[in-house]
């Protein structure tokens, strides 16, 4: 790591006043939360900001239901913490991708405002030497012809086809949900549907906030039938590994007929992808096995494989049926606390 | 065990504005931004290139001036030569650094010290009591936990975690929640039921 200064302010309006860039432009603030982002890529120079500021006394920690399905939940908030949440629990999307994530010891550390923001595991972003246009912009991208395995196939450009490696991002892209955020012009509310943005010419930028911007809380609406609500993870191995393809899913039934289906997609996509169209094509079909195989067809179209990575796109259309079929085959009263 | 510092700071009281000023004032002038960085934290509540906190560790109270830059893993190994917590990957990936803070297990490589002002952190030096091992310690040797034992002060001190946390209720859930800890050996199988074995006996314990 390169020297840097360490500043533990006290409140979010302090910490906005404090937080210095975190370099490359439009990558936002150089906070520390859990630091299991931050301090692996600085370890690896990969950033180097002069300055740090420490968020542990500045956020919330906790989740506030206010009894219309609305949750509060404090950006401070660990992942292993919110995994076990009741509320959470009740719409078990939200607690699986976060129990599937990582491992026990960096949940208890990691925040769910750092997990919206970790970063790719491009091997070419992280290497530090090779042509990336998203640690150094202009510089070109060595993924393309290179090991691609693990990027994307939806959402790419030509400039950058990394993934966005977070799980949890694609549960809560499910439920409307907003970002309550501070910056030095005040607070604001972001839809998280708005903060990724894709790679196109600029890759380097990833989402839409500000330099001194600070995420201090996320607000979320579950709806009753969420208890039916899956999270698919496929990987290289059964835990501590992130996803090749998922899918979260929630499914509103009567009976077998989709009164509402929601689809979001991970391990594939630059950024957490919710597949709306699929969604629209889902309501009113009876959900068979070749519904679901459909469903999966469709929230690949347009994909595009890198060699390597070709793999993704049958292994993800199996992923979404996979997860729409274990959704249905729940029984959501007996679901909740299951953490197996 | 050696918990006596190399190079223990000696208690100077010295604020940290002055450090601040001092360390500005002292040429580190190869990082432009960095004192600059400095400097405007004049007026902020707190900031600098050292960090002083004051922790406890295996029960142990002390102040520290740091680098910012110091992890936990750094204090207690170059530190303090605490070297049964063990440097595999530095990146979070193998849980060999893992130790408790605040009775919470944690990879103590990507933890700074610097966040670390107050707490408690027990290290697999500090885990048995008055020369007795630790019955996780103890399940390790009897169910053959261990090859190499690179991995092993990682694998107890996250097993301890796991089942404070209520997550060693079956063999399934334990490898799901043990495996932030790789071995390379694979002594998996041991592993787990050294595991089963200490929660059983902590069950016990805590029934009688
Ligand atoms: C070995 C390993 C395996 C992993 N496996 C998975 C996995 O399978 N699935 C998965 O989803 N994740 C995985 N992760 C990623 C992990 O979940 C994230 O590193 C973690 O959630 C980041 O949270 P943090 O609090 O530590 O963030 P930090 O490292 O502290 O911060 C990350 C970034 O977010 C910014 N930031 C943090 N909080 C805020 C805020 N409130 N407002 C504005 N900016 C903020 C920081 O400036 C920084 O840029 C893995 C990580 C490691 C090291
Ligand atoms: S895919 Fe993106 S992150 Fe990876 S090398 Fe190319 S530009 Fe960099
Ligand atoms: S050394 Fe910390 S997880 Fe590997
Ligand atoms: S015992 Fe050798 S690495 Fe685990």
């Amino acid at each position: 790591m390169r020297p840097f200064s360490f500043r533990r302010p006290g409140s979010p309006e302090e910490a906005v006043a404090m937080v210095e860039p975190m370099g490359v432009a439009g990558q936002g603030g150089a906070f520390h939360a859990g630091g299991t982002t931050v301090i692996d890529l600085m370890k690896l120079h990969v950033l180097h900001p002069p300055s740090l500021t420490d968020l542990g006394d500045v956020l919330e920690r906790g989740i506030e239901e206010t009894g219309d399905g609305t949750l509060r939940v404090g950006a401070g908030t660990t992942m292993a913490e919110a995994a076990e949440h009741p509320a959470f629990l009740r719409a078990p999307v939200l607690s699986e991708a976060l129990w599937k994530a990582a491992s026990a010891q960096l949940r208890n550390v990691a925040t769910l405002g750092g997990n919206l923001l970790q970063r790719t595991r491009c091997p070419y972003f992280r290497d530090n030497v090779s042509a990336c246009n998203k640690r150094e912009p202009g510089s070109g991208c060595a993924a393309k012809d290179g090991i691609n395995r693990l990027l994307a196939v939806l959402g790419t450009s030509e400039e950058c086809i990394a993934n966005y490696p977070g799980d949890w991002a694609n549960a809560l892209i499910l439920f409307d949900a907003v970002l309550e955020t501070r910056s030095g012009e005040g607070g604001r509310e972001i839809a998280f549907d708005d903060l990724h943005v894709l790679p196109g010419e600029d890759p380097a930028r990833e989402t839409i906030l500000g330099d001194d911007e600070l995420i201090t809380a996320i607000r979320l609406t579950v709806p009753d039938w969420a208890g039916r609500s899956v999270y698919t993870k496929v990987r290289d191995r059964d835990s501590y590994a992130f996803a090749l393809t998922s899918a979260a899913v929630a499914l509103d039934l009567d009976g077998e007929t989709v009164r509402e289906a929601r689809l979001a997609i991970g391990g594939a996509a630059t950024v957490p992808w919710r597949a709306r169209e699929v969604e629209d094509w889902l309501q009113g079909q009876t959900l068979t096995e070749d519904v679901a195989v459909e469903a999966g067809r469709r929230a690949f179209e347009g994909a595009q494989g890198w060699g390597e990575n070709d793999f993704k796109i049958p292994l993800g259309r199996d992923t979404v049926a996979r997860g729409l079929m274990e959704a249905k085959a729940m029984t959501p009263e007996t679901n909740s606390g299951d953490s197996q | 065990m050696a918990t006596e510092p190399r190079d223990a700071p000696p208690d100077l009281g010295i604020s940290r504005r002055s450090l601040l000023k001092g360390t500005a004032a002292s040429g580190a002038s190869a990082f432009g931004a960095f004192q600059a960085g400095a400097q405007e934290a004049e007026a902020a509540p707190t900031g600098g290139p050292e960090v002083e906190v004051e922790i406890t560790i295996n029960g142990k109270p002390e102040r520290f001036t740091l680098d910012a830059r110091t992890t936990l893993l750094d204090l207690l190994r170059e530190r303090l030569d605490l070297t049964g917590t063990k440097v595999g990957c530095n990146h979070g990936q193998c849980g060999a650094c893992t130790v408790l803070v605040d009775g919470t297990r944690i990879n103590s490589c990507l933890r700074l010290a610097g966040t670390l002002d107050g707490a408690e952190v027990t290290t697999i030096e500090g885990l048995g009591q008055g020369g007795e091992m630790h019955p996780m310690q103890q399940a390790f040797i009897d169910n053959d936990g261990f090859q190499c034992g690179y991995c092993t002060p990682g694998q107890i001190m996250s097993a301890v975690g796991c089942v404070t946390e209520g997550h060693a209720g079956s063999e399934a859930e334990i490898r799901e929640y043990m495996s932030g800890n790789l071995c390379r050996c694979g002594a998996y199988k041991g592993i787990v039921a050294a595991v089963v074995q200490a929660r059983d006996e902590t069950e016990a314990r805590e029934a009688s």
